[in-house]
């Protein structure tokens, strides 16, 4: 660590991309559409911890105040996604998301 | 010194709870992993300076996100099928692509640091407080802010709708 201030920004960026990684990666891998959304919201979290990183670098609260708006998006977005997974459990009476493609058409 | 080697195994167990989210078996144990990964990211945006920061992303996220991941989990009952796995070619492949990812946004975001990491900010900064992000939203971000209750307000009314048990819409 040669940055005398805090720790070196690199860490941080090496620590959000390797959760946003396993974020895709569980998205990727798992058939489960609930573990899915929770992949999902992982790499959200991942972004989220790099603006924070970046606005303690540059001392600015404007990302902190994007991430403000990304967790408010976060819990739309889980709200109506797990609405609509019980929904589809009731038509379905499963989450597997290799199903899921009978919703079109 | 103290708190580079406490970022750094905070950092560690965020890593490591986040793989077994993905990797545990059962979803409620992914929950509650995410919940852990969720304490751990709170560590670390304390340890950034940013205090309010940590303190609405253990409310919202480990309160009442996964909360209601949690409710959803107990009300669909699976805990007597098991969930159906993937091939092992996929879940190879999946590995290769996530890790491809990994090296690609590395080499992406490392170039654009390394121009201007010589302009650092004030060293201890307190902008994480809750005077300075309330004055921030309010003044400069005060229009979407009424749009994020406009955004609310409309997935609360969708996911009533969309929950809600009813013959006429069901059929």
């Amino acid at each position: 660590m040669e940055n005398t201030a805090s720790i070196d920004i690199n860490f941080y960026i090496i620590l959000a991309t390797l959760l946003f990684a396993i974020g895709a990666f569980g998205v990727m891998v798992r058939r489960n559409m609930i573990v899915l959304l929770m992949c999902i919201e992982l790499m959200l979290n991942a972004v989220n911890l790099l603006m924070v990183a970046f606005s303690n670098k540059y001392a600015n609260p404007d990302a902190q105040i994007f991430v403000f708006f990304i967790i408010v998006v976060a819990a739309a977005e889980a709200t109506v996604g797990l609405s609509i997974l019980i929904l589809a459990y009731r038509q379905l009476r499963s989450i597997d998301v290799n199903l899921f493609n009978k919703l079109k058409g | 010194m103290m708190a580079t080697i406490i970022t750094q195994i905070l950092g560690a167990l965020t890593v490591a709870s986040a793989m077994m989210v993905v990797l545990s078996k059962h979803p409620v144990r992914s929950v509650l992993y995410l919940v852990v990964t969720f304490f751990f990211i709170s560590g670390l945006y304390i340890m950034m300076n940013a205090q309010f920061l940590a303190i609405v992303n253990l409310i919202v996220y480990a309160g009442a996100i996964m909360v209601l991941f949690l409710f959803v989990l107990m009300l669909l009952n699976l805990n007597k099928e098991a969930e159906p796995q993937t091939a092992p070619l996929v879940r190879i492949m999946a590995a290769v692509a996530g890790g491809l990812l990994f090296v690609v946004l590395i080499a992406a975001i490392k170039d654009e640091v390394l121009v201007n990491s010589d302009s650092n900010g004030a060293k201890i900064s307190n902008i994480g407080l809750v005077e300075n992000l309330g004055h921030t939203l309010f003044t400069k971000y005060i229009v979407p802010f009424e749009i994020s209750s406009i955004l609310f307000i409309s997935a609360m009314v969708g996911a009533i709708l969309l929950a809600k048990r009813d013959k006429q819409i069901n059929d």
